[in-house]
């Protein structure tokens, strides 16, 4: 029995945000059976008393001085932007039949 | 001058320049002129910075003829991974979702570079958002392994090895998650280092996966290796996984013999899969280790096998998060039509990212997702202690460990790209290491009867980059691996 089928893929790429193709669906499908089947081999360990490790090396998380420091301008902050509107990024209308577009 | 950058050291290089034997813009423009003729047939570049290098290498050589004393890379021609952000200059990360993204601010690592002189060349090509090992996923175009045109590189940093080998730069920067220097340090014959995880910064590193990232050099020599991470590692407050250490004294280690030094040989990572020629090559290459006076210790990694699963449910989750930030909004590219925001965000992505990028993000999202999230990500978060549990044992009975790089030489371009999983299981003797953050070097020990490049990787203790530079450099000074230079392609 497969271990993942494509409703699944497709409801993950919907929380995932990423729009996928009904062939590029079939074939990640294919492809995660395959690795999940793989991923599977660390089930077979016992690893009830282990603690999780976050991270590699053990470290304080240091509060850095709560001071004023550098920071981007707007106009460096919005030299990337596809599109932009003066001072703000531009998006396509987030809640419907509101204001102006 | 330009014949003789091939195969030259960067510290010779260096030497080079502080003594006013050279000036950094003939290096650069030996490298330019190289770059210009080779660089089509292997695609080690993704950019060149043609005019920013001559601008730079002609103010190092002026400072130097006013008598200044500059930083121990100065006028040295390097590259940069295209994942480390450089201030005014394109990067993309090997992705068409940030395609013309040229960033506000620069790399720690990179900085540190400049400030130690070095002369950026440009930016060298990878796997997109450094998945992969073989360079194939680049949304620009494949590298080519200058050994081998037909072959494959190896990756993530595939053009960063390629470009050491072919001379191409004197030295570059690459980045290390799940082997993306050493595995093709070794199919392209050079050394790569991967430090312990925080010795060198994150801080304008494109993240892959943040608990996984290790950023390090490749050299032409260990030494050369060793003079590039002396200068990116320390501590860094940009980054709060930052060691708060300051660099170690690599170049001294790297001279400093092995003699007396006990050396691990783990029974898992010398089993069936190995190619013939790897497990002779590496064989003799303890045989050597022991005549220059170190002793073989047989050590055990019991959890070596559970290591490729492991590392691939940890880095697809850390992936699926670290990628949601690129929603065409603040930079990069954006679809041309969407009516709503949902629309924007699925349509950007699906259009800008490729389909190895496509995968860990939906593997990631599995992983992660209500109901699994034990089982999978929690369950391998309990695994990578025991994995890093192996290590800390192992180094209880010696000083460092000695394992092949990668199971088999550099592969054809094409042979693994349709399966996966079997790209993935390649990994077998690179994953482990940075799961359990500690250091380790690939660097050259033989020749395949075809003349691909087989790589030694040394394994040290967490904070031990000295013990993995001892061993590197005193088999190094013993052998002349590292000599052997591929031919120019035509």
């Amino acid at each position: 029995m497969p271990r993942i089928n494509p409703q699944e893929v497709r409801e993950i790429a919907i929380l995932a945000r990423l729009r996928l193709g009904d062939a590029e669906i079939l074939r990640l499908t294919h492809e995660l059976d395959g690795i999940l089947g793989y991923i599977e081999t660390v089930q077979a360990l016992d690893t009830g008393a282990v603690e999780p490790m976050t991270h590699a090396v053990p470290f304080d998380c240091p509060m850095r001085a709560d001071e004023l420091g550098q920071s981007l301008t707007v106009e460096q902050a919005l030299a990337n932007a596809p599109r932009r509107r003066e001072s703000s990024f531009e998006v396509p209308r987030i809640v419907p039949g509101t204001g102006v577009a | 001058m330009a014949s003789h950058v091939r195969g030259l050291p960067l510290v010779a290089q260096a030497e080079g320049v502080a003594a006013g034997q050279w000036k950094s813009r003939d290096l650069v423009e030996a490298y330019l002129d190289r770059i210009a003729r080779l660089d089509k047939r292997i695609g080690a570049f993704l950019l060149v910075d043609v005019e920013g290098a001559r601008r730079k290498a002609d103010i190092i050589d002026k400072r130097i003829a006013a008598g200044e004393s500059l930083g121990p890379l100065a006028g040295v021609p390097v590259g940069l991974k295209d994942i480390f952000v450089t201030k005014g200059i394109e990067t993309t990360a090997g992705s068409k979702i940030l395609k013309g993204f040229v960033p506000p601010y620069e790399s720690t690592a990179t900085a540190r570079l400049e400030a130690a002189g070095a002369v950026s060349l440009g930016k060298l090509n990878l796997d997109e958002f450094a998945m992969g090992s073989s360079n194939e996923n680049s949304a620009y175009h494949p590298v080519r392994n200058p050994w081998d045109l037909e072959r494959v590189p190896g990756g993530s940093s595939g053009g960063s090895a390629a470009a050491v080998a072919a001379s191409l730069c004197a030295g570059t920067l690459g980045t290390d998650t799940g082997g993306s220097i050493r595995q093709p340090a070794s199919l392209c014959g050079v050394v790569g280092v991967k430090p312990t995880y925080g010795r060198v910064s994150r801080y304008g590193v494109i993240a892959f996966a943040s608990s996984l990232d290790h950023p390090g050099p490749f050299g032409r020599t260990v030494e050369d290796a060793a003079a590039l991470l002396e200068v990116i590692a320390g501590h860094d407050p940009m980054d709060s996984t930052s060691i708060p250490q300051p660099a170690g004294r690599y170049r001294q280690a790297s001279r400093a013999g092995l003699s007396g030094m006990r050396l691990g040989v783990p029974k898992e990572y010398f089993q069936a899969g190995m190619d013939a020629e790897v497990e002779a090559a590496v064989r003799a290459a303890l045989d050597e280790l022991g005549r220059l006076g170190a002793r073989l210790v047989p050590v055990s990694l019991p959890h070596t096998k559970y290591a490729i699963a492991t590392y691939y449910l940890i880095c697809t989750a850390e992936a699926s998060s670290n990628l949601a930030r690129y929603d065409g909004v603040r930079y990069g590219h954006r679809t041309a039509e969407a009516s709503s925001l949902e629309e924007l965000y699925g349509k950007t992505r699906g259009e800008g990212f490729g389909a190895e990028s496509k995968r860990r993000i939906v593997l990631g999202t599995y992983v992660l997702r209500a109901g699994y999230y034990e089982a999978y990500y929690g369950k391998a978060l309990r695994v990578r202690r025991l994995i890093a549990d192996d290590f800390v044992a192992a180094f209880q009975q010696c000083d460092a460990l000695v394992t092949p790089t990668s199971p088999t030489p550099a592969f054809k371009l094409g042979e693994r790209a349709s399966d996966p999983l079997q790209m993935y299981l390649a990994d077998i003797y690179t994953v482990a290491p940075p799961l359990a953050g500690v250091p380790a070097l690939s660097q050259c020990c033989g020749f395949t009867k075809s003349g691909l490049p087989i790589g030694l990787q040394t394994i040290g203790p967490a904070l031990g980059e000295e013990a993995v530079f001892r061993v590197a450099g005193a088999y190094e000074a013993a052998t002349d691996w590292h000599r052997r230079l591929p031919e120019d392609p035509a």
